[in-house]
Order: structure tokens, then C-alpha cells, then sequence
């Protein structure tokens, strides 16, 4: 299925965010995820499936004033 | 020396960790700047980079307190999700809260800061909002429980320094025992000076160090004027006057 990652369009082959994470690239990362405007939490993730045209945002720490 | 929901810093500055030159040059500058807290966001994650990891190996090292921030979120919405992903990532309560309403001067939104606020502060976290010197805003933070202000001194990455002193000392007196943070547009080491000798209990700042041709030079001149700044208020300053009056006695001076 076809979700948007970040603003990018990526293409992926499994539903559950945690495996999706991984298959995206995202393993064993310090990362925070929010779908659709909503956070996810790291416990939800494994119960949370993705579908057609999700939006997903992979955040991680980064520089800031 | 008042305290931050319960954190007594070692000392009086706070400072961001963007726009330095290098990762090195970063870590130096916070040594020499004796920081108590390290500023952070939260951005996109490409996963091939893993440039979040990388930059997390450094400043958990710095050994300092973390205050993520909401930077760039315009909505009451993008900011509580914000606060809810940085709660996760860095484990902790404290949010440096930002709801900007004005790209030029990215001066906040007060409407909507109060109102996230309001969300945040009743979900657990201990909010430092980014506002400005406005009393009836101010007052209206503290009744949605924050309890810690931290307003502007001029606009974000400015170098300005505190530009509204008339109303600066005002909100300062107005609530004289809340912890007060400037944060913003602080561009030299007498501004910083400046706002603890007004009696503000910290100053946030970045750009004036990570944008300085020596940065590390400057972050000690920073460390230096935060200690100059609160020694002067806590000795209890005389008052300015009209006209001179001689420091050197007038009795004894020879008639010649």
C-alpha cells in the first residue's frame, strides 16, 4: 500500500506500524510517531495497522533553540 | 534562587542546541557556558541517516536538563502532539511550549499558547510557555497552570536584546515570586546582564552563542554575564540619580 512517510510517498507491504517502522528503515531508533495528526505511543504501536493514504510523521531528537 | 517546577539549576543559563558550527564546537560551547538546561526539538527522521541517534549520543552526554520545545507549530493541535511525542522521546514533563502567530516577528500567539497551556498542563506537564511581557496573558498562563513564565525579550534569533524594558519590569513586579525565563532575541552578553539585574531568574538563549564567530568564546562571556548579572540584583543596587554627588569625602580637603 502507498502511505506517505515525512511528506514523501513510500510504498509498503505491511500493515502493523511496528513492522512497517522496520521495513521503512526505522529500527532500533529513538523515534516518536504520530498518524494522521495523532500520536502513537510505542505501546500502540503494535496494535495500530495502517492503511491506503496514511499519513505517517517519524520524528526523532533533533537541534533546537 | 527560584526553582523550576521543583529543578534547582547549577546555574542561571539555559541554551539552545542549534545552529552551531559543529558537533564539537556545540559540546565546547556548553562547557565553557557552565548551561543547566540544553533546549531540543523534534524533527522528521530520515531512516537511512539516523541523524537522531547521532544527536542524542551527544547531548544526553552533556549531563544537563533536557527542555524540548514545540518550535515551528502554529496550531493548539501541532503543539500538544508535539508535547505528546517529546514526553516519549526525551522522558520527560518539561515542555517548552511555542504557539507562534506571526511569521515575521515569529511572535507568539497568546490565544492559542493559553489554551495548549490549559491541555498540557492538566494532562502532567510542567509547561514553560514562550509569551510575551503582556500582564493580562501572563496572568491567564499562571491560571492554566503553568508555573513558570518565560517571556520574550525580543524576537527569536533577533540579537535585539530585551526591547520592551518598561514592560519587562512591570510583569517582573507584577508576580514577583514566579520563576521568570528570558527567552528570545537575546543577542549580547550585557542583554542577558541586563535582564538579571532586572531580577528574571534565567536566560534562554542560542543563536547569540552558536552564531558567534567564537562560540565558545562567547558562551563563557554568556556564563560570566549571567553571574554578573544576578550578583547585581541580589546586592540590592543603589538608585540612579539626577545629579553628581562626590564619592571622595569633602571634609578634610586642603584650602589651597
Amino acid at each position: 500500500m502507498n502511505i506517505s512517510v515525512n511528506g514523501q510517498r513510500k510504498t509498503i507491504s505491511i500493515a502493523k506500524l511496528t513492522m512497517a517502522l522496520e521495513e521503512l528503515g526505522y529500527k532500533h531508533m529513538k523515534l516518536a510517531t504520530a498518524l494522521n495528526g495523532e500520536f502513537i505511543s510505542v505501546d500502540e504501536r503494535n496494535n495500530t495497522n495502517l492503511k491506503e493514504g496514511d499519513k505517517l510523521e517519524v520524528l526523532s531528537p533533533q537541534q533546537g533553540g | 534562587m527560584k526553582d523550576f517546577y521543583g529543578f534547582k539549576p547549577k546555574s542561571q543559563l539555559m541554551l539552545g542546541t542549534a545552529q552551531y558550527p559543529s558537533p564539537s564546537i556545540l559540546v565546547s560551547s556548553f562547557k565553557k557556558s557552565n548551561a543547566s538546561v540544553a533546549t531540543v526539538s523534534l524533527r522528521r527522521e530520515s531512516g537511512n541517516i539516523n541523524s537522531g541517534n547521532s544527536f542524542w549520543s551527544i547531548i544526553k552526554d552533556l549531563n544537563v536538563k533536557i527542555l524540548p520545545n514545540t518550535a515551528g507549530c502554529h496550531t493548539v493541535k501541532e503543539a500538544v502532539t508535539t508535547a505528546h511525542m517529546a514526553r516519549e522521546i526525551f522522558k520527560t514533563k518539561w515542555i517548552k511550549l511555542e504557539v507562534i502567530g506571526e511569521e515575521d516577528t515569529l511572535q507568539p500567539d497568546v490565544f492559542g499558547l493559553v489554551e495548549a497551556a490549559k491541555i498540557l498542563s492538566e494532562e502532567g506537564f510542567e509547561v514553560f510557555p514562550y509569551t510575551t511581557e503582556d500582564l493580562v496573558v501572563a496572568d491567564k498562563l499562571l491560571k492554566s497552570g503553568c508555573k513558570v513564565l518565560m517571556p520574550w525579550g525580543s524576537p527569536i534569533g533577533s540579537g535585539q536584546g530585551l526591547n520592551n524594558i518598561f514592560g519587562l519590569k512591570a510583569l517582573r513586579s507584577h508576580f514577583p515570586d514566579i520563576p521568570m525565563i528570558i527567552d528570545a532575541g537575546i543577542g549580547l552578553p550585557s542583554h542577558a546582564t541586563r535582564a538579571m539585574e532586572m531580577g528574571f531568574d534565567a536566560v534562554l538563549l542560542n543563536t547569540a552563542v552558536a552564531k558567534a564567530g567564537n562560540p565558545i568564546m562567547m558562551a563563557e562571556a554568556f556564563s560570566h554575564a549571567i553571574v554578573a548579572g544576578a550578583l547585581g540584583y541580589e546586592s540590592d543596587p543603589m538608585e540612579p540619580r539626577d545629579m553628581a554627588n562626590p564619592s571622595t569625602p569633602i571634609i578634610g580637603k586642603a584650602f589651597l
